[in-house]
């Protein structure tokens, strides 16, 4: 990389460092409910916004438009799982919460069944999501830093780790809401200009939402029916067909099972205890769905149009495939080839010993067999397509000037830094609130209690700064696992003590203990024991799969096992006493009795 | 005054009824949009085009979420509607 484009890029993202840390020295903290909550006085199109950035993630920021685009149509259940998730937590959960008025996920578990049980139960389930979640964060901190940045990881992510150390630990939940907003800000702004130049460049719209749907430039061929056309001509299946990717009842599956997984994130529901009044509490999930539509809309656009971007840079000539001039010679690659090359993102094997580049699906027999025996194709050549590299190139493909460049590593940092802060203030008020507090010492004062709060904080940031530092083997994997935990063990137990006032103690513990274990149970069975893959009972794949379903599609089902556990416990124990039922009736009113 | 407690009993019901009925309204049509036409029915929806977009690729990465969106804020409105209309909106 060129000295001044490194030292552009640290620029911008020492810039951004600096205004959370202002924020943060603004947003101090000195009081328990303005540390777990906010002091609930947060405008909830604010709240909105911090919302969005405290949920979309590095992974949504860097992973999710390659993921989209190496899927094509099936894709569509990430962008729909988490997205429609907020529809449930805005119907089902939010405003209730909200009126039920305290401070931690747990907090209402353990009220709501009267039981110091359920409350632990309900803080295991935190932290096993919220800590496998954070790991992903660390990642995503680490591939901003060594990737796009070229800086060492050590001191990225130790850099990254002190200014949420500096907003978190001072500011709570008030310093990382209004530090979110601000990283919301940084991170859509970097996210949209990119995406906005390559839709004009490829279509000449500048609304990449609607560009996706249009013709290319100086074409009269709308640009998803050539990206089909050329897919199937390389031995692919169509981008937009139903086909391909995963199957139906797969993509059904997940797409039900990120919905009430994103519902049962602990670190997004308790964003709506933030706010003033139980009206705002249902506006503000629309506001955060709106912020996060702004990149979710986008990104479906931005991995077809790179995706596009390549095979028009791998092919001069559409129309005969077969030609070996129609194919890229390794002597004309652009220069963001070589670069991404470097970082072994982007890798090429001249396999055939043309000098030319041949992308195809080799997976394909048929097609690679045609293809030897025509063309003298040996494989496909580019070996390696690292799904990431479809946002993080993409300023370089568009040919857009350095500054951009420093600003998608700068949204890339804020994406991470944002979850990571929320996440961290889940599981550091869960440690100070449900445990200290709850249960463990009861009597301690409030000063106590905020000295507990922020040295757990900072003991979450240590844990989470080591993680990432030594990433166990499995970090690929836990996402699925966060999202089958919320979506088997916390969704399903909240919203029965919402909506179904004769759920006692009894049952909640056993319904969170039945759909944590089916759904962990099923996952290590193809994954291996805490993810040791020598320990897998079957092999992960779909010929061994319950009825076809994949690990990361069965949160729903540990969801039903969840209820319906919970509901014949429930019918053979005591109902729960009187009190609490007047609780629930209390909940379900918006106005205070 | 035994009167007046009952009639605020049967009101927060008829309030709880009436909510339930709106929240399965709207969850009917996130379910019918996010996982019949953009899923179940994607196949037979891509014979059909909106500009560019098959019809079923457009309503799995585009149109659902618009839909959720649309969702939500009917919601919020129509319960703060609701919430007025049996006198237990927040003061």
């Amino acid at each position: 990389m060129e000295g001044s484009q490194q030292i552009i890029n640290l620029l911008v993202v020492g810039v951004t460092f600096a205004l959370y840390i202002g924020i943060a020295i603004w947003a101090r903290t000195s009081s328990t409910s303005e540390f777990y909550v906010a002091g609930k006085g947060i405008n909830p199109v604010a709240n909105g916004m911090a919302t969005a950035a405290d949920w979309m993630s590095a992974a949504s920021f860097i992973s999710m438009a390659g993921l989209i685009a190496f899927l094509g149509f099936t894709g569509g259940a990430y962008l729909m799982g988490w997205t429609g998730g907020y529809v449930l937590m805005a119907l089902l959960l939010a405003p209730y919460l909200r009126k039920f008025g305290k401070f931690t996920v747990p907090e209402f578990i353990g009220d709501r069944f009267y039981s110091r049980t359920a409350r632990i139960v309900a803080v295991v389930c935190l932290l096993a999501i919220s800590i496998t979640y954070v790991i992903g964060q660390m990642r995503g901190v680490g591939i901003a830093f060594s990737n796009i940045l070229e800086v060492p990881l050590t001191v990225g992510l130790v850099s990254g780790m002190f200014v949420v150390f500096i907003y978190a630990v001072f500011g709570g939940m008030k310093g990382i809401t209004y530090t979110q907003i601000a990283q919301y800000c940084v991170m859509i702004f970097a996210y949209t200009v990119p995406a906005v130049f390559i839709s004009l460049i490829v279509t000449g719209v500048p609304i990449p939402q609607i560009g996706l749907g249009s013709t290319m430039t100086g074409s009269e061929t709308h640009l998803l029916t050539a990206l089909d056309q050329t897919l199937v001509d390389l031995g692919f299946t169509q981008y937009t067909a139903t086909e391909g990717g995963m199957s139906m009842l797969n993509m059904f599956l997940l797409t039900i099972s990120l919905m009430i997984g994103t519902a049962g994130l602990p670190h997004v529901i308790v964003r709506f205890f933030t706010v003033p009044k139980i009206r705002d509490a249902r506006k503000s999930a629309g506001w955060a769905l709106f912020f996060i539509a702004l990149l979710y809309t986008t990104a479906p656009a931005v991995g077809a149009m790179a995706t596009w971007n390549l095979l028009d840079t791998l092919i001069h000539d559409r129309q005969n495939i077969g030609e070996p001039e129609s194919h890229l010679s390794y002597d004309d690659q652009p220069a963001w080839m070589e670069r991404w090359a470097e970082t072994g993102l982007l890798r090429f094997d001249d396999k055939n010993e043309d000098g030319r580049i041949q992308y195809y699906n080799d997976a394909n027999e048929e097609f690679a067999q045609m293809a030897q025996d025509e063309w003298g194709w040996e494989g496909s050549e580019l070996t390696r397509l690292d799904r990431d590299i479809i946002v993080l190139a993409n300023p370089e493909i568009a040919g857009l000037p350095t500054w951009v460049i420093a600003l998608v590593a700068a949204g890339g940092i804020a994406a991470a830094l944002s979850t990571a802060a929320g996440l961290l203030l889940a599981i550091s008020s869960s440690i100070s609130h449900d445990l200290l507090k709850g249960v463990f010492t009861p009597n301690i004062s409030e000063k106590g209690e905020m000295l507990a709060a922020r040295l757990s904080m900072a003991g979450a940031i240590l844990f989470a700064g080591y993680l990432g530092l030594n990433p166990p083997g499995f970090a690929a994997e836990v996402v699925a696992l966060a999202f089958g935990l919320a979506a088997a063990s916390l969704f399903p137990t909240l919203m029965m003590g919402i909506f179904y006032k004769k759920m006692n103690r009894e049952g909640a513990i056993v319904g969170m203990l039945a759909g944590l274990v089916v759904t962990l149970g099923y996952i290590f069975t193809y994954k291996g024991f805490m993810f040791f893959p020598q320990l897998a009972l079957l092999p992960d794949n779909a010929d061994y799969w319950l009825f076809g379903i994949n690990p990361g599609s069965f949160g729903v089902i540990g969801a039903i096992a969840n209820v319906v556990a919970a509901m014949v416990v429930a019918k053979l124990t005591a109902p729960p006493p009187a009190h609490i039922q007047q609780l629930v009736e209390s909940v379900r009113v918006p106005r205070a009795d | 005054m035994s009167d007046s407690g009952n009639q605020v009993t049967k009101d927060r019901g008829q309030y709880w009824q009436q909510n339930l009925k709106i929240i399965a309204g709207c969850l009917a049509v996130w379910a019918f949009v996010g996982l019949g036409l953009s899923i179940l029915l994607a196949d037979f929806l891509n014979n059909f085009s909106i500009g560019g977009y098959p019809l079923g690729f457009w309503f799995a990465q585009q149109g659902s979420i618009y839909t959720f969106l649309v969702i939500i804020f009917f919601y919020a409105w129509r319960m703060n509607k609701l919430d007025r209309e049996y006198d237990v909106d927040e003061n």
